[in-house]
């Protein structure tokens, strides 16, 4: 365990950036996302929640796939280079992180998805515990602790001092290249601040969510409740929950001319759009209820049919503080609590 | 608060209307939703409340697409939109019951949030229709107490005022809630150069997401399909695919509904990114005024839209 005063924060980021990219909380123009790090940047590590999550370091809203030029009657096709640099995030919560385990099992998987792995294997992620978990916080009904994170390198802020320590080879690595600036700290320092996050954990309103009615093989007895009906009807059908949400995955692959060339570039894609898998035949979703339940299937049953139980969602309570409607995956879990 | 739960009721039960549009309570005494009351037994979770600030007028385009009539509880900045609905031919009048309800502002809980009150489980004295100006926010990490007037959403602070322009009855008092200008930082914003100009709404444009919440919110977006929807366009509608486009799909849609924004500002209340989205259609209004005359969208059915009718006396280009 090593700790370094708050004040010289800067100067650590300050140096970790001269070796590689820095992505951390940044205050820009009223608002607070993962940004790249230089001196004049607004590090807001306060801020318990990014307004997105972080996952659009892994997987950008749009990047480009390849591109296709066409010069004197010729094709020629240029891929798209991998993120080969290596970078640092810095300040990721314990439920974004869980959130790219999920995401893993989606791109790491055969056929594996090389855009997404080239940016997991040179990422070094440092896992800030939260101090002050929020009232849309559920993070614990996934068995997700927010005082403990999993990261390279788990990292906690108490009183004047920031302390970490390493997890894997990447954070043993950082550790390494940063020690000059750190003094050695005491395991039992963050002991305490740990059961004290876990207190707060305990008497926050939605960690104690019920997830037993969900999960594996629950299609049937879900698929054709009415309840959705009920449910779906105050959403706008905007995109927010899908595109703040740490887990949510779905992309389409588009065209963009541009003169004599052509782009292929994908972007993230909303089960709440209208257009979302879109075949030749048509779209095999017509309504807004079908759209609303497949969110909420997705997360809540299909993933965990796919994937040994775990469910598609960390609990991060985006969805909860964002949804201009209020409605969220906490109220559609409760309401059939409710039924049953 | 009952009085109005009681009325609607009475309503259902004497099958004046059908259903009943409202707003129903949610997890933490902050996150109200709309919904529609089907039978007087759901009635047990209406709300009405400053977190009541959805502007329901838009779900009436579904809410007539059903057998019989809706009771819809309208706000008075509500009341402007439902009749700019009404004068599109998107809703028909006869399908609707308006309570036009009292309000003495709606709140912003991210202005609550931004006073370091986190943890919140409930919320005391945000009812509308009392007097009290004091907001009592219970949290895990202790009480808060702020006043009612200090939590008001921007929109509230600049409101076009309380007097409802469509109702078939009205329940509660309103209360004046301005404190501020309406165009004064329109006012500010003509004064930057081009060139800051550029630069602050670059900044601003530059974190929206496409989520597409400001126009699936706002009342004026009420296309059967959106053109941005269409798959026969270049123009994505889930990805900004360049730079430009990501500050075109925002001046499109403010050209789109020039004239017939009623400035009911939901397009920043549900902005996930805090974009101040409202400042283009304000600008717009500011504009009209200033070349047409006051125009005030959606407060009556019958009055042209300066946008959409002609006269010999309409301003001519480069001739202001």
């Amino acid at each position: 365990m090593k700790k370094i005063n708050l004040n010289k924060l800067k100067e650590l980021f300050a140096y970790i950036s001269e070796k590689s990219s820095l992505f951390l909380p940044i205050e820009s123009a009223n608002s607070i996302n993962f940004g790249m790090y230089d001196e004049k940047a607004k590090v807001r590590l306060d801020v318990l929640k990014t307004s997105k999550s972080p996952k659009d370091l892994f997987f950008p809203q749009s990047e480009t796939l390849y591109s296709c030029q066409s010069a004197k009657g010729k094709i020629s096709i240029e891929p798209q280079a991998l993120q080969n640099d290596e970078f640092v995030v810095f300040g990721m919560k314990n439920c974004d992180f869980a959130a790219l385990e999920i995401l893993d099992k989606v791109f790491l998987s055969e056929p594996v998805d090389t855009f997404y792995k080239a940016r997991r294997d040179n990422a070094t992620i440092v896992t800030l515990a939260c101090a002050r978990p929020s009232e849309s916080c559920f993070c614990k009904a996934y068995g997700i602790d927010c005082a403990q994170g999993a990261g390279d390198v788990s990292a906690w802020i108490i009183g004047e001092y920031f302390y970490w320590c390493a997890n894997t080879q990447k954070g043993v690595a950082l550790l390494e290249k940063t020690a000059h600036l750190f003094e050695d700290a005491d395991e039992a320092d963050v002991e305490s601040a740990k059961a004290q996050i876990r207190d707060i954990v305990a008497k926050m309103p939605l960690m104690s969510l019920d997830l037993k009615n969900w999960g594996k093989g629950k299609t049937a007895e879900k698929f054709d409740s009415p309840l959705w009906d009920e449910l779906y009807k105050p959403c706008l059908a905007c995109g927010t929950c899908t595109f703040v949400c740490p887990t949510c995955q779905c992309y389409d692959i588009k065209d963009y001319k541009a003169g004599e060339k052509v782009v292929r570039y994908r972007c993230w894609d909303s089960c709440m759009y209208s257009d979302f898998t879109m075949m030749a035949h048509g779209n095999n979703r017509t309504s807004q209820m079908q759209r609303f339940r497949q969110r909420f299937m997705h997360k809540l049953v299909y993933f965990p049919d796919n994937n040994d139980g775990v469910f598609s969602c960390t609990g991060c309570g985006r969805c909860v503080d964002k949804c201009p409607a209020s409605l969220n995956i906490v109220k559609v879990i409760k309401a059939f609590d409710k039924e049953a | 608060m009952q009085e109005l739960k009681n009325r609607i009721k009475q309503l259902m039960e004497e099958n004046v209307a059908q259903r009943a549009l409202g707003w129903k309570k949610g997890e933490f005494g902050y996150d109200a939703q709309a919904a529609f009351f089907e039978s007087t037994d759901e009635l047990d979770d209406f709300v009405y409340n400053g977190f009541c600030g959805a502007n329901l007028s838009k779900y009436m385009i579904e809410a007539c697409k059903k057998e019989g009539r809706t009771i819809i509880c309208l706000k008075p900045c509500d009341t402007y939109s439902f009749n700019q609905l009404l004068k599109e031919h998107r809703i028909q009048r006869e399908k609707a019951y308006i309570i036009g309800v009292g309000c003495k502002g709606t709140l912003d809980i991210s202005k609550i949030k931004a006073n370091g009150i986190e943890g919140i489980v409930d919320i005391e004295g945000a009812d509308m229709f009392s007097s009290e100006n004091l907001l009592k926010i219970k949290t895990v990490y202790g009480d808060h107490e702020l006043a009612y007037s200090d939590a008001l959403l921007e929109r509230c602070n600049c409101c076009k005022g309380k007097e409802h322009m469509i109702f078939d009855e009205i329940i509660g008092e309103s209360a004046d809630t301005v404190s501020a200008d309406r165009f004064e930082q329109i006012e500010k914003i003509e004064q930057l150069t081009s060139i800051e100009k550029f630069e602050f709404f670059r900044n601003e444009l530059s974190k929206c997401i496409r989520c597409n919440a400001c126009r699936n919110a706002c009342p004026a977006c009420n296309c059967r399909k959106c053109v941005f929807d269409s798959d026969k366009f270049d123009s994505a509608q889930k990805a900004n695919s360049d730079s430009f486009e990501e500050k075109m799909f925002h001046i499109i849609r403010a050209f789109h509904v020039a004239g017939r924004c009623t400035d009911c500002g939901e397009c920043s209340r549900v902005c996930p990114q805090n974009i101040p989205l409202h400042l283009f259609n304000r600008k717009f209004i500011k504009d009209i005024n200033m070349l047409y005359g006051d125009f005030s969208a959606g407060s009556n059915c019958e009055e042209n839209c300066p946008l959409t009718s002609y006269s010999f006396d309409d301003a001519e280009p480069g001739k202001i």
